[in-house]
């Protein structure tokens, strides 16, 4: 049962008006696996996304998260997900601890299994000094580390992660990048959106999306081959010069 | 459940880390409770006062020199008659009048009884009443010295007959209070309420929420409960400024009093949630609560202006606010002493717009981006 699918994507449309955000998009991910959702701003990764989590309804097309539909069993599947959303999203006038223990709660975990837990994470993440600490005086990076910790704290199956290093320095996004690895290790499956061609290289497999469509989907290594270039941005770029939205 | 109290734990912490939020919460009963506490007990000195005296004997002309005497009344004018009186209380200056009429002294010596008129302008009713208090104290006053120096009757009883004009009502000045509770649940309530639920989408995390197992609905419940427990603290703050400080007197039942303003402030916060349900950022959040609920609370209410005053219209407006029947049945139950009985009309018109209200928040609550 290695191969077992968690995401399944059929032909998933949104649209926004006469505006197709997700352009019948398809791809199955493997349990385990590291998954990499590229696209310039714009693209249609966050709207994606949202669908995959239970935050809206796609306008057709078919999709099921850890064997959910995504129409009908959308409680089932925020039960088994993780979720890091664009912008930082813990409390900032609450502390590392406070923060832990409300998501933990949230998820209904048992008061003395987040305790358990948290201590366990603030050892990791050597944070004992500030784990006191309201979060919004923490650095950037710290901020997003601890982001990602709370969003895999109940142990999910599934984790999504929307730009998670965005305006992170190289150093903690390869320190963050340790910290998936290490998370996929224990079985969670990683469905990552980001602009950074490097992290791209990072992820087992990466899909782009170009306007709303999957233009590439493939390991980092074969799509390299197949359009026989040496790095990641220069698929990118083949990939996405045809693009009409941007933002600019 | 369990994750219902996790929540509104969570909110008690950014309550109590605000501020600003909480300057606003308890800051503002004891400024205005202690602003009108000082209105209320700064005596006011020079009050204009026209005195008519139809009278004109000796037994009146004491009792005028006697108030003359008075260094808070200033005595304008004697002998006008009642057209005058009505002119001059127009123009505004005078804020008071007496009328000793015609039998005055007569009727003292026959009967030992005999009455005046005082009157005062009612849209001033702390003045008016200041005046009235002034003027009863005086004649009292001076029946006992009549009493003593005369050997006429020794149980002299002038009535004074006291008249508000502008105000027949007589919308006293502890009205305020009513209205203060009103205001301030109005304030904490709605704005707070609002701007609590926008924060969290302005903030992103609602979203986070969202994707979360915890029931949307659960994050509405958990927003409201701290805000309605605060604000019952706050009810009760007020409730004893105005009876430690301004010396008001609970005359109804405080359960009565506690229940009609647990509903009250339950119309206020589903009124805030609806709020945030169709806005996007805490300045519109609170622009709106605060433009479109205070306003209202101030205007229709009654507690400035009395609404028998206004215009057709305003009357018919201000059945639709919320704070208006809450401040009637405040006023029935704490100043006037009234059972429920008398206030179940305006339970029924709150509890009707509370279920109202809260089903539209609930229905435009967006579970979904
Ligand atoms: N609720 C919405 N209504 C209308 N248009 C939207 C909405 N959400 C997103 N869009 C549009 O869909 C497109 C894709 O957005 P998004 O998924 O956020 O892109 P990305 O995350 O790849 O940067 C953008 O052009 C955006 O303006
Ligand atoms: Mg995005």
């Amino acid at each position: 049962m290695d191969q077992e699918k968690v995401i399944i994507c059929k032909n998933l449309t949104k649209r926004f008006g006469d505006f197709t955000a997700v352009n019948e998009i398809s791809f199955d991910i493997t349990k385990g696996e590291i998954f990499g959702f590229l696209g310039a701003n714009g693209a249609g990764k966050t709207t994606a996304m949202r669908i995959l989590c239970g935050l809206s309804f796609p306008t057709s097309g078919e999709a099921t998260v850890a064997g959910y539909d995504v129409y009908k069993q959308q409680e089932q599947i925020k039960k088994n997900i993780g979720y890091m959303s664009q912008k930082f999203s813990l409390y900032e006038n609450l502390t590392i601890l406070e923060n832990i223990e409300f998501f933990g709660g949230v998820y209904g975990l048992e008061r003395k299994e987040i305790k358990r837990r948290t201590e366990k994470l603030i050892d990791t993440l050597g944070l004992q000094k500030e784990a006191k600490k309201m979060v919004g005086e923490l650095p950037l990076g710290w901020k997003q580390k601890l982001a990602f910790s709370v969003a895999i704290f109940h142990q999910p199956k599934i984790v999504f992660l929307d730009e998670p290093t965005g305006g992170v320095d190289p150093v903690t996004r390869r320190q963050f990048w340790d910290m998936i690895y290490e998370a996929a290790a224990s079985g969670i499956t990683i469905f990552v959106t980001t602009h950074y061609m490097d992290e791209a290289e990072y992820c087992n497999r990466i899909s782009v999306m170009v306007d709303g469509k999957v233009e590439a989907l493939d390991s980092p290594r074969n799509l390299k081959e197949k359009h026989q270039v040496t790095t990641m941005d220069e698929v990118f770029y083949l990939l996405a010069r045809g693009a009409k939205r941007s933002d600019n | 459940m369990k994750q219902l109290l996790v929540f509104i734990k969570k909110e008690f912490y950014h309550v109590f880390r605000d501020r600003r939020t909480l300057l606003i919460m308890f800051g503002l009963p004891i400024v205005q409770i202690i602003l009108f506490g000082f209105a209320l007990s700064s005596e006011v000195k020079n009050i204009h006062l026209v005195i008519a005296d139809y009278s004109k004997d000796v037994k009146s002309q004491k009792l005028i020199n006697k108030i003359m005497t008075s260094e808070y009344l200033l005595v304008e004018q004697v002998n006008l008659n009642y057209q005058e009186i009505e002119q001059e209380f127009k123009r505004g200056e005078v804020k008071g009048a007496l009328i000793i009429p015609v039998n005055f002294s007569s009727d003292l010596l026959h009967s030992g009884k005999s009455q005046i008129q005082v009157i005062t302008d009612g849209s001033d009713p702390n003045i008016s009443k200041t005046i009235t208090n002034y003027l009863t104290a005086i004649i009292v006053d001076f029946q006992q010295q009549e009493a003593l120096s005369d050997q006429v009757p020794a149980l002299l009883s002038i009535q004074p007959e006291v008249r508000m004009l502008f105000n027949e009502e007589g919308n006293g000045s502890l009205n305020f209070i009513p209205g203060v509770m009103a205001l301030i649940l109005m304030i904490i309530c709605t704005a707070l309420t609002s701007v609590s639920v926008v924060k969290e989408k302005e903030m992103g995390t609602m979203e986070v929420l969202l994707v979360s197992p915890f029931k949307p609905v659960f994050v509405l419940i958990a927003k409201a409960i701290p805000y309605l427990l605060l604000s019952l603290a706050n009810f009760t703050l007020i409730l004893l400024l105005a009876v430690f400080v301004l010396d008001v007197e609970v005359r109804g039942s405080l359960l009565l009093l506690y229940l009609e303003s647990t509903l009250f402030i339950i119309t206020c916060l589903s009124l805030g949630l609806l709020i945030s349900n169709v806005t996007n950022s805490q300045q519109t959040a609170l622009l709106i609560s605060l433009m479109g609920m205070m306003l209202p609370t101030l205007i229709f209410t009654g507690f400035i202006m009395p609404l028998e005053n206004m215009p057709k219209i305003f009357q018919v407006i201000s059945n639709f606010i919320p704070s208006r029947w809450y401040y009637l049945a405040v006023k029935s139950v704490m100043l006037k002493g009234l059972g429920f009985s008398y206030v179940w009309k305006e339970t029924l018109v709150l509890t009707g717009m509370t279920v109202g209200l809260l089903s539209i928040a609930l229905k435009k609550f967006k579970v979904r981006l």
